[in-house]
């Protein structure tokens, strides 16, 4: 079924991660800067060839995966033009020469995830109402019982002792009121004074109207909150002056003001600028609109699921988001609607007026070249403040890469990443930092532990039985002296145009990169899924590191979208390099140097799955020795399974 | 009579215009127009408006694709598996695609409406791919991927 080409030996120390049958020549970038434009332009046709060849599937994603630059494109509206230019390249790749790809049964059930929350069928998308409560975690979500696209929204519920071992509840919310006859969105829960939740979530009304609506546990007394009650004088707030009916939704947790009061923010947009609203309430049945806005940024287009919450300048704990003070800056954070990117910036919180001010405007909420939560496929994005152990945790909805036909015939659509904690990088004070909860340690089985040099140009098989399920934790040195190669030659020049997506992916060879790990890989490396570090020299001569990942290779189906993603991160002086890594079949998360820049795929490999699933270390630098230490856990499933008595 | 006559076609031009203005801003603007004018609708809809008419056109040439390719069946039977895949293929932008499209531009969530509308011309793209080559569906394949990048674009202008 699949076509079958002439690859390379896994052995040859040619270029080991290149195969015949692509176009690609194994490029240096230790060369003259017209090479290295040769081999830009070259790794850019060929991710574009790829990518393009199903027009950009998942819009946002695939723009990220060609070229940032479409991005910016999309919001200064000239959507029209990129597109035609994806439109021709795709009609050039489909030539009829490549095989579609049929999806069969053992494929398409081998990619549903075994510790990631997953619905057991149907479509789900953002995160809604994370708590803690009565000794369980909660989580919301919103949820389609007819299908796998989207649609027909109500929410979904689960609990859970650790954010891991997931039970299935019975549906929450559904659409039973004329505001929200239309679907029963995105919402946030605060904890009153008392103890008491209340829940804020958006309605779609009977006539298509976006309106805010409160609800609370029926039954308080219920740790398992099955049952919700819909305040009989929803909504409680409508769109305001201005604001169009369609443009207002996924309320935030409320925090306390110095009054007294709550406060809440609500995402929106004017013409092309995003903004956040913003209302003051005593009972969360009235409120009073500010004149003024939270926040807004130009060109942004609209701010979906809005998040605002503290962090410390200085603990290395979470803060219940009503904290405010000297030792404290505050995060907005958005979705992007037009992009698909979560972005966020840190700032200080004026309470007094309502404003919050961002560190640094140059790279404010919604700027392309702004920080992301995750580089890869992530998005709609919620925090919320663990009083259990503390913690501030991020949700993230992740869809799916694939067509919609493979969702219909494999019966669901998108997982949620695992749970992360949420701290500001105290030692950088620029960014946030992101890792893995962790109660997830607790699905580790096995171990194996690996210390290797590995030469440039190098691919080792990791033995550890079952690769489909893994915790990867890895240290990389590169060799003093080869660093000093790359420092010292004048002909390297500085790599300012290096990125991840206009790198060329994991074949383009560097003096100090890539290397890393190729998940999710089959024996002869025909497909395979590198997580890998990128080493430049950046200016002033000083090194600038780069994370990323290459789905270009995952799977010989051409109806998915495989970008490469992936970021620079910051790497301090005295700093080892390190990555985690979380593979959980059609999912690989990617954390590195302690989750300062985070990626997370999709992939849907046809061949390496189930025994044929493999890992290997690879080393595609022309110049450096590296020495990798790391260990590899072998994966227990999460059992996630609808509740029933005994799970009490 | 002639006032009437000339404020009908005032109305007519500045109508026109909206489907002018946004045609424009599309990969194929005559495609675009001749779906938006072929459409009672089109002449006082707005943006989404458009995008709904656009999405129906999507509707109607995947049915008649479908009708086609069953009617293939007998007339090829050489093509069976390449057949089957389509068939799936279009069943999920009827079933999928259009039903996910139309109720996310009514709501107001404009980009699950561009997830459905690219799908469709991604299972368009698919379904031809599997003829290697000789397939009998071309001209309806690239109708479909046409009007599927027209319909994206107009999508996006909602985003």
């Amino acid at each position: 079924m699949a076509s079958t080409e002439a690859l390379l030996p896994v052995t040859s120390r040619q270029d080991p991660l290149s195969e015949s049958r692509s176009d690609q020549i194994p490029e240096t970038r230790r060369k003259r800067p017209i090479k290295v434009h040769l081999a830009v332009c070259s790794g850019l046709l060929l991710i574009a060839l790829y990518v393009t060849l199903i027009v950009t599937h998942d819009g946002s994603t695939a723009q990220n995966g060609a070229k940032d630059e479409t991005s910016t494109e999309s919001r200064a509206r000239l959507a029209g033009v990129s597109e035609k230019s994806n439109d021709r390249v795709w009609r050039l790749s489909g030539d009829g020469k490549t095989e579609a790809f049929p999806w069969n049964n053992t494929m398409l059930s081998w990619q549903r995830t075994a510790f990631h929350f997953q619905p057991e069928k149907n479509w789900m998308n953002d995160p809604n109402g994370p708590l803690f409560y009565k000794g369980w975690y909660h989580f919301f979500y919103q949820y389609n019982p007819n299908a796998a696209v989207w649609g027909d929204i109500v929410w979904g519920h689960a609990v859970s002792k650790d954010l891991i071992h997931w039970l299935y509840l019975p549906l929450a919310m559904v659409p039973d009121k004329w505001y929200d006859a239309n679907g029963v969105w995105t919402g946030s829960a605060t904890f009153l004074d008392d103890g008491s939740i209340v829940m804020l979530y958006t309605g779609s009304t009977d006539k298509f109207v976006q309106v805010q609506n409160l609800a609370y546990p029926e039954d308080p007394s219920d740790p398992l909150l099955l049952k919700w009650t819909k305040f009989s004088g929803n909504p409680v707030l409508v769109p305001p002056p201005g604001i169009g009916a369609k443009d207002f939704r996924d309320p935030t947790t409320a925090w306390k003001t110095s009054s007294g009061k709550w406060r809440i923010t609500i995402g929106s947009k004017v013409n092309r600028t995003g903004i956040s609203l913003l209302y003051d309430t005593t009972d969360f049945k009235t409120y009073e609109k500010h004149e003024t806005l939270l926040h807004q940024v130009p060109n942004t287009g609209m701010w979906e699921c809005v998040d605002f919450y503290p962090v410390s300048k200085t603990k290395v704990n979470g803060l219940d988001t009503s904290v405010k003070g000297p030792d404290v800056k505050h995060i907005v954070k958005a979705s992007m609607d037009d992009t698909r990117i979560d972005h966020y910036a840190i700032g200080t919180y004026y309470d007094s007026n309502g404003t919050w001010v961002p560190d640094n405007p140059s790279i404010d909420v919604g700027i392309s070249t702004g920080l992301r939560y995750d580089y890869g496929k992530f998005y709609a994005s919620k925090t919320f403040y663990d009083q259990n152990k503390k913690r501030r945790i991020l949700w993230g909805w992740i869809g799916e890469s694939d067509s919609e036909a493979a969702d219909v015939q494999k019966g669901w659509s998108s997982v949620q990443g695992i749970p992360r904690t949420v701290v500001l990088d105290t030692k950088t004070g620029k960014n946030l930092v992101q890792w893995p909860v962790e109660e997830i340690e607790s699905l580790r089985l096995s171990n194996k532990k690996f210390h290797m040099k590995v030469g440039p140009g190098t691919v080792v098989p990791i033995d550890v039985g079952s690769a489909a399920q893994l915790d990867i934790e890895a240290e990389f040195k590169i060799k003093k002296e080869d660093l000093e190669i790359i420092f010292g030659e004048d002909s390297v020049e500085a790599d300012e145009e290096f990125s991840c997506q206009n790198g060329g992916g994991s074949t383009v060879r560097g003096a100090l990169g890539p290397f890393g790990f190729s998940v999710l890989a089959d024996q002869s490396l025909s497909e395979h899924t590198p997580v890998y570090f990128y080493v430049t020299k950046g200016k002033d001569s000083k090194l600038k590191t780069f994370f990323c990942t290459d789905t270009s290779r995952s799977t010989m189906a051409n109806d998915v979208v495989k970008p490469v993603y992936g970021s620079f991160v910051p790497v301090l002086k005295g700093e080892k390099l390190t990555m985690r890594i979380l593979v959980d079949h059609s999912i690989v998360e990617g954390f590195a140097q302690g989750g300062r820049t985070c990626i997370t795929s999709r992939v849907y490999p046809t061949k390496a799955i189930y025994g044929a699933t493999k890992l290997f270390l690879f080393n595609n630098a022309i110049d450096a020795t590296i020495t990798a230490s790391f260990k590899v856990w072998q994966m227990n499933s999460a059992f996630i399974h609808p509740y029933s008595a005994d799970d009490l | 009579m002639k006032m009437i006559v000339m404020v009908m076609m005032m109305m007519m031009m500045s109508e026109g215009s909206m489907i002018d203005q946004t045609c424009k801003q599309t990969p194929d603007f005559n495609l675009c127009v001749s779906l938006l004018n072929s459409d009672p609708r089109g002449s006082s809809a707005d943006i989404s408006g458009l995008a709904l008419i656009l999405i129906d056109k999507i509707k109607v040439l995947a049915t008649k694709t479908l009708n086609e390719i069953n009617g293939l069946y007998k007339k090829r039977p050489e093509l069976k598996q390449a057949l089957d895949q389509c068939s799936r293929r279009y069943k999920t932008i009827l079933n999928a695609d259009v039903p996910e499209a139309i109720e996310a531009i009514s709501k107001g969530v404009p980009k699950f409406g561009e997830d459905g509308v690219i799908d469709a011309g991604v299972e368009a793209s698919v379904c031809e791919e599997g003829f290697q080559g000789k397939s009998p569906l071309t001209s309806l394949t690239k109708s479909m991927q046409n009007i599927s990048s027209v319909t994206r674009a107009v999508v996006r202008m909602l985003l």
